[in-house]
């Protein structure tokens, strides 16, 4: 069937407005996050007292001291606002791909991207729920913007059919676990780093004076980047064996150590080494997070060094 | 007696059987010991990343050895140290060997604790509940044993006992979350299970490669029936290729499909096969074998890899014979399908060796499906067989058939062009149905084109179980990491004084995720408190 022109325009502008939602929705966030100190402490201790007490965050905040509202907290609601349309937009964008191409839209790099940057935004949507967080979506927000960036312009792809050995209903299941877990996988692996920031603060309080002292406890960071890792990584893990599932029939073969296959055990491995590491004596904490900083540069490295630079079965980025 | 002088130790001194014991032992406590066991996860992913970075010999041989020449002593020092070569190299296998021996230890003495714990009772009611994380107390008009029933009635699901502490004191104690545990070891044995599995493989597997043409005709069967019928093979560890499984497939033809913009959507080929009890019976099976089905008969594979074509060539000779020929040709541009190949004739009916080295013909050149004609030169637009030609060069002489030496069917021996053994006698584009004539009287004709698919036969006698060990890791490691432990107490003791209140005081601890619990306890605690359901 033939792509549908129309269609992959509007796809198109939904991406570049979703995109440039996002970079606004960053400057708020961090405005709230240089500004807004002061009013976000006191609710945040008011959440952590909350956690303490009562576990996880109850959605019925009835008995909490209303939190103070200072004007960088407005801002940072503003920003949660256009964090929500931006998404709205960004699933429009992927959805009119899908329609537009009548497939699946994660067929080569840019389509990839765009699934990956969009399961990472509402991941963290949730966690901003979650846990008293949202201040720090900038930083979240930044690596989306950058791969979206990168997406849009250097890896754009004009909306195509795929070919055949892609023409399966794996690429359905392997790929959007395997774009899942990698969306997922960035929220821990900002939180990871953050994490590190907090506790050089901690250990030593010259050290990132200003900045890491508005950045949340390292132990709420610790939990955010462990609660979601052990759900992308067993979907990872899921999507591994999907893959090599239809290897075994694309390809005549179920492993064959493929650049991107090897690139995936050793992520795979990595993030098993992160789950040893918390139940390891001394190996908690930093080291840990230093681990799951780790695997994730692993799946960005995936993402790119191995679609763009090596020649694999998995060369199907659409880049010429 | 001076306390100072001789250390307890001196009357035991370890003798050379218990070091090495004692030796074996710590080895094997550290080897075993968690911190080790991440260790060698780390150096596992480390000793994977060359195979990402470097070309592989088993994946591109030619890509590897240029790789070497380019880079000197370099290349030959990684080459030595099997860096190309890193999934069968020493230090690869030595690393999940010891990993699989870590495994192995960390495995056994966890399993012992398991069924141990299985059978185990929920711990004793802790003294002194409102020490535990999460606790709360209240007094109800209740009976303790109203309390402990509606109790038993929630924690459903939940392993319990009841104790009594005597004074009228009685306690529940519940735990739940086994499963978690389960799950873990279900994990890591199906993993132990899974690498065990993937080792068998590499011993046993085999996988070959081979042109077939797609006419239905003598020229498309292909039989598995040694190594030698196929293009390449490359057999597992423990594979001679002498007992193939039998069996046999027929390529009727070979379809692919393209957008208006010449990018293949779809590969198809009607076959026909036949494997057991059809081989002496002669019966054919039809099958439509496509880029992601392949056929599954007799333990194997056979999966299409890819597709080309073959122009078919008569030359009639002076005296009025004729010869056909249909040698694939090989594309050159996997975009256009511009191929080239090289089709070779043996001159008829001459005996002498000789003189029939004078007389060889080769028709090498390009062929273009879609063809393109830009200042005589001839490209492809499309890889569909649109309006196809030949740009052919005619070489007469001797082909270097009989020196002994292989050569590929896709190109002439240029040594022999060299030497001025093989000339060329004639260049010209032809369409179907064209032919051009020699100076000797020799007409070569293009008369059409047929398709060749390539085949690949794979064989892999333990993949199956790798499959059901992945899918039992996945299970285990989702029981593992999501399923949460729990511990719940409940005590009851009259209230003080002489009404007939309960006192009853929950306490909760969880064991895995702390801070997933409150929510929960909370709800929990609410329910036993109040007697039912909160309203
Ligand atoms: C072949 C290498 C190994 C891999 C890929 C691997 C993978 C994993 C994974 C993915 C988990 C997460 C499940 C969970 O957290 O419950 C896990 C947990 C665990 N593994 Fe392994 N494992 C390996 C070897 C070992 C070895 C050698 C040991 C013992 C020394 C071990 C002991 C454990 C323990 C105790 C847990 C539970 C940790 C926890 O409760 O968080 N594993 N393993």
């Amino acid at each position: 069937m033939p792509v549908n022109e129309t269609l992959s325009q509007y796809s198109d502008w939904s991406y570049t407005t979703a995109t440039a939602i996002y970079v606004l929705a960053l400057v708020f966030f961090l405005i709230e996050q240089s500004f807004g100190s002061r009013g976000r402490s006191a609710a945040e201790r008011a959440k952590a007292r909350q956690l303490v007490g009562a576990g996880a965050p109850t959605p019925d905040t009835a008995d909490a001291p209303p939190a103070p509202r200072g004007r960088a907290e407005r801002i940072g609601r503003m920003g949660a606002s256009l964090l929500v349309l931006g998404a709205l937009l960004h699933l429009a964008a992927l959805v009119l791909r899908g329609l537009a191409t009548h497939r699946v839209p994660w067929g080569n790099m840019y389509e990839y991207i765009m699934a990956v940057t969009f399961i990472a935004v509402v991941t963290w949507l949730y966690v901003i729920r979650k846990f008293p967080v949202r201040h720090l979506s900038g930083f979240m927000l930044l690596p989306v913007v950058i791969l979206m960036f990168l997406g849009g312009t250097a890896l754009y792809t004009v909306a195509a059919p795929v070919v055949p050995a892609l023409q399966s209903y794996w690429l359905v299941i392997h790929v959007s676990a395997a774009a899942t877990s990698s969306g997922i996988f960035l929220v821990p692996g900002v939180a990871s780093v953050l994490y590190l920031i907090r506790s050089a603060y901690d250990r030593n309080p010259a050290r990132f004076a200003r900045f890491g002292a508005r950045l949340p406890e390292a132990d709420v960071l610790d939990r955010v980047a462990y609660r979601t890792t052990v759900f992308a990584f067993p979907l990872f893990t899921f999507g591994v064996l999907c893959g090599a599932i239809w290897a075994e029939s694309a390809w005549g073969r179920f492993w064959g150590w493929d650049p991107k296959e090897t690139t995936a055990f050793i992520a795979w491995v990595v993030y098993a080494a992160y789950l040893h590491s918390r139940a390891t004596a001394g190996w908690r904490g930093t080291r840990a997070a230093v681990i799951n900083t780790l695997g994730f540069a692993v799946t960005v490295f995936n993402l790119f060094f191995v679609n763009l630079v090596t020649t694999g079965l998995h060369s199907y980025a659409g880049v010429g | 007696m001076t306390a100072t002088e001789s250390p307890p130790t001196s009357q035991y001194r370890p003798t050379p059987a218990k070091r090495v014991l004692a030796f074996f032992r710590n080895t094997w406590r550290g080897l075993t010991a968690m911190r080790t066991a991440l260790i060698l996860l780390f150096l596992l992913a480390l000793a994977a990343l060359p195979g990402a970075l470097l070309p592989q010999r088993a994946l591109n041989p030619p890509k590897t050895d240029q790789y070497i020449a380019d880079h000197g002593w370099w290349g030959t020092l990684l080459d030595r140290l099997q860096f190309f070569t890193v999934y069968s190299s020493v230090w690869f296998s030595a690393i999940y060997l010891l990993l699989m021996v870590s495994l192995v230890g960390c495995l056994l003495p966890r399993s012992f604790d398991y069924i141990r714990s299985m059978r185990a009772k929920p711990v004793l009611t802790p003294r002194n509940l409102s020490r535990m994380p999460h606790f709360r107390e209240a007094t109800t008009e209740r009976g303790a044993d109203d309390v402990l029933t509606a109790a038993r009635a929630r924690l459903r699901g939940w392993r319990t006992v009841e104790r009594d502490e005597g004074d009228g004191v009685r306690s529940l104690s519940a735990e739940r979350g086994y499963l978690r545990e389960t799950g873990n070891l279900v994990f890591h044995f199906a993993m132990l299970g899974l690498i065990i599995a993937f080792a068998l493989g590499k011993m046993f597997t085999y996988d070959g490669q081979v042109i077939v043409q797609a006419t239905g005709g003598q020229d498309a069967v292909f039989c598995n029936s040694g190594i030698y019928a196929y293009d390449s093979f490359n057999p597992g560890l423990r594979v001679d290729g002498t007992d193939l499984e039998p069996f046999c497939v027929k390529i009727n033809d070979f379809t692919a499909q393209y957008t208006e913009s010449g990018e293949p959507t779809h590969y198809s080929s009607n076959i026909q096969y036949q494997s057991g009890a059809d081989l002496t019976s002669g019966t054919w099976k039809p099958y439509l074998l496509e880029v992601n089905a392949p056929l599954r008969t007799a333990g194997d594979r056979v999966y299409l890899l890819g597709h080309g074509y073959t122009p078919i060539f008569t030359v009639t000779y002076p005296g009025g014979d004729k010869r056909t020929q249909a040698t694939q040709w090989r594309p050159e541009n996997q975009v256009t399908y511009l191929s080239d190949g090289a089709t070779k004739f043996d001159p008829p009916g001459v005996t002498d060796a000789a003189e029939r080295r004078t007389k060889q013909l080769a028709i090498t050149g390009l062929f273009a499906p879609t063809s393109f004609l830009h200042g005589g030169v001839l490209t492809s637009t499309a890889p569909g067989l649109n309006n196809p030609m030949v740009a052919i060069d005619v070489m007469r002489g001797d082909l270097g058939l009989d020196s002994g030496k292989g050569q590929s069917i896709f190109e002439i021996d240029q040594s022999m062009v060299d030497d001025g053994r093989l000339k060329r006698v004639a260049r010209q584009n032809l369409e179907v149905g064209q032919s051009l004539t020699l100076d000797d009287g020799t007409k070569v004709s293009f008369d059409g084109v047929q398709q060749w698919v390539s085949l690949q036969v794979s064989h892999d006698p333990t993949q199956g179980y790798v499959l059901v060990f992945a899918i039992a890791m996945l299970a285990g490691l989702g029981a593992s990491l999501l399923v949460k432990r729990r511990r719940v107490w409940l005590r009851v003791r009259p209230a003080d004084g002489d009404g007939n209140g309960t006192v009853v005081q929950v306490g909760g601890l969880a064991r895995t995720d702390q801070a997933g619990y409150g929510e929960e306890f909370t709800r929990i605690a609410d329910e036993l408190l109040s007697g039912g359901k909160r309203k």
